[in-house]
């Protein structure tokens, strides 16, 4: 009797749906979610389409206004903010260091997951150790390690220390252990390839997936970085965060001007967030990454 | 995984002279025993020169007067013990606290009910992923700016929609309350989307014939929300817990353009942070020893925070195996 009953009962659940479906009830909580994450992005475009009168107006208005290329002008034209230069810094510190840690954390996590050498577990534990000290902490001294180099104020300067980070390296490190298959690479030991020609042309293709997604979140994070540009450079040659705070603090006024640089500063994010998002949620939900 | 195997010269070599086959095979087996030293190596030398000198380096200078660079005198420990009785350091360390406690409770709480509800079968789930994760494309910066206005006193959109409710105009940078609670709106808005991801992860790997069980013995799914989903989901809680202690207490940005860009955090200090106050002394009042010595402070206690992470994450991964 009882097996019949479980029997019966498990077949029930078998039949239903593996997970529940979403209710109404949910939906509308999600949609709220949504636009609650959305409006603060929609107000930011819609100030920066619009003359400063908006500030004082109530009800604020909830619809694009016509001026964004009045704005766009002021914010090019301005004088403080190198906003032309900040973009051009941005894209080339964002895009170098993403390249290069991608290169770099490859190789090493390579290098960790598939070759043999001694002290290979210690130096592994060394990096693991290594992702939980905040570094940004060490930024007076590093400020310090700057002004004797000469690079203060030089784009190098926001660029070198990044070059290559330990979480990249532990990401690719474990990323390669289980996606190259030893017989691959012990092949191509066999046709005589060198190991860096394995490296090159067996591993990195077999490492695509994950690289790409540690690329897209180091140039994300590279792109939003604000504290140390803000220490080591100068206001004549910020990067663009930097630049949309040196907007804030001498036109804490002209908020349609500040408004149209932050719109300008998310747009290279917002177009890799449209292209690449779900390989973005996805590297967040391996719990891969820390954004 | 073993990887000594040591190429086989390929047929034409064997009429190569020999002394030309010894160097071959001695070069490939440097290749063998020195490639991956020389590949790991960028990043411990990047970490050597960028990382770990300047940690130990501000140790250094924290136990120095250090006014400007070269011009300084070993004082010991004096930077610490002005430290502590430094009522301004220590008002830091409560905004600090205060925030950080403000901002990730209710985020965290949200996270979870927004992940609950991305953990059901339904139309577009990439899409509705998407949306709650659309903050993160902002930088910190924009969410400043954008917020700070949105905060503003006399029209800002904050006020407007609580003058419906009948509070009366809130000046939110003039005092303690009301500026912590701007600035963690701020944190929140960013990050509980991204919270709330980790968290899915996290719930779907729970295995469901524990709820169909439960199910099956009349369990409500509120009951199976409190009695199953959290109890099993604490590593990912966990986890996210420090994640977000880590970030707050290095919580920078946000208060310093909320203040106009000044490092003081108001004229009452009402929202200046431990960050803030490192930057102030460092690179405002050009004490570098002082500002190191803060540097530190912040450090260790994060650093305390770290190993307590690294501690319960190899714990519970021993646990599971």
């Amino acid at each position: 009797m009882k097996a019949y009953i479980r029997g019966r009962t498990r077949a029930a659940v078998a039949g239903s749906a593996r997970l529940w479906q979403a209710s109404p009830l949910t939906y509308a909580v999600l949609i709220f979610a949504i636009v609650l994450s959305a409006f603060p992005l929609y107000w930011m475009f819609v100030v920066a389409t619009r003359t400063n009168d908006v500030v004082g107006a109530v009800p604020p208005p909830f619809i694009a206004g016509q001026h964004l290329g009045d704005n766009m002008r002021r914010l090019f034209d301005n004088e403080q903010a190198h906003f032309a230069k900040a973009l051009l810094n941005s894209a080339i510190a964002s895009a170098v260091v993403a390249l290069s840690t991608v290169f770099f954390s490859s190789l090493a996590g390579f290098a960790f997951a598939k070759l043999r050498f001694r002290g290979r577990n210690a130096l592994l534990l060394v990096i693991v150790a290594t992702m939980m000290v905040p570094v940004q902490m060490g930024i007076i001294p590093l400020y310090m390690v700057m002004v004797h180099l000469h690079w203060t104020g030089k784009l190098q300067a926001v660029i070198v220390p990044f070059l290559v980070t330990g979480f990249g390296v532990f990401m690719m490190r474990q990323y390669a252990s289980q996606a190259v298959p030893d017989e691959l690479i012990e092949a191509a030991r066999v046709d005589g390839a060198s190991t860096f020609r394995i490296f090159w042309s067996v591993v990195l293709p077999a490492l695509r997936p994950a690289a790409s997604v540690l690329a897209l979140f180091t140039f994300m994070q590279t792109w939003n970085e604000f504290i140390w540009p803000r220490a080591v450079l100068n206001p004549d040659n910020p990067t663009v965060q930097y630049s949309l705070a040196l907007l804030n603090s001498a036109y804490f006024n002209d908020y349609t001007l500040m408004f149209t640089g932050t719109v300008v500063a998310t747009i290279p994010l917002a177009i890799v967030f449209v292209v690449f998002g779900r390989q973005i949620i996805g590297g967040i939900m391996e719990g891969a990454v820390k954004a | 995984m073993a990887l000594d195997v040591r190429p086989t010269a390929p047929a034409g070599a064997a009429v190569a002279p020999p002394g030309r086959r010894r160097l071959r095979t001695r070069l490939s087996r440097l290749d063998v025993s020195l490639s991956p030293y020389l590949y790991i190596s960028p990043f411990y030398l990047l970490f050597l020169v960028f990382g770990l000198f300047p940690l130990g380096y501000t140790f250094w200078v924290s136990l120095n007067h250090w006014e400007m660079i070269g011009d300084h005198e070993f004082i010991g420990l004096r930077n610490y013990t002005r430290l502590l009785t430094d009522d301004q350091f220590w008002n830091a360390v409560g905004n600090t606290f205060g925030m950080f406690v403000i901002a990730t409770v209710p985020q965290l709480l949200l996270a979870l009910l927004l992940a609950n509800a991305l953990n059901r079968k339904m139309r577009a789930p990439t899409l509705f992923r998407m949306g709650v994760l659309l903050p993160l494309v902002t930088s910190v910066a924009a969410v400043a700016i954008v917020f700070t206005q949105m905060f503003g006193r006399d029209y800002g959109m904050a006020n407007w929609v609580l003058h419906f409710f009948g509070v009366h105009k809130v000046d939110w940078q003039a005092n303690k309350w009301s500026s912590w609670l701007a600035v963690s709106t701020m944190v929140d808005w960013r990050w509980t989307g991204y919270n709330s991801l980790i968290f899915l992860a996290g719930m779907q790997a729970i295995p469901h014939s524990l709820y169909e069980a439960a199910a099956i013995d009349g369990a409500s799914r509120m009951r199976q929300f409190w009695k199953i989903t959290v109890p099993l989901l604490r590593p990912t809680i966990v986890f996210v817990t420090i994640i977000s202690t880590i970030g707050g207490l290095q919580l920078f940005t946000e208060p310093l353009l909320f203040n106009n860009g000044y490092m003081n955090g108001g004229s009452l200090r009402q929202s200046q942070t431990v960050a803030m106050y490192m930057f102030e002394n460092a690179f405002n009042r050009f004490q570098y020893g002082y500002g190191s010595a803060v540097a530190w402070m912040l450090f260790l206690m994060i650093l305390i925070f770290s190993l307590f992470n690294f501690l319960i994450i190899r714990r519970l991964a021993g646990g599971e195996k």
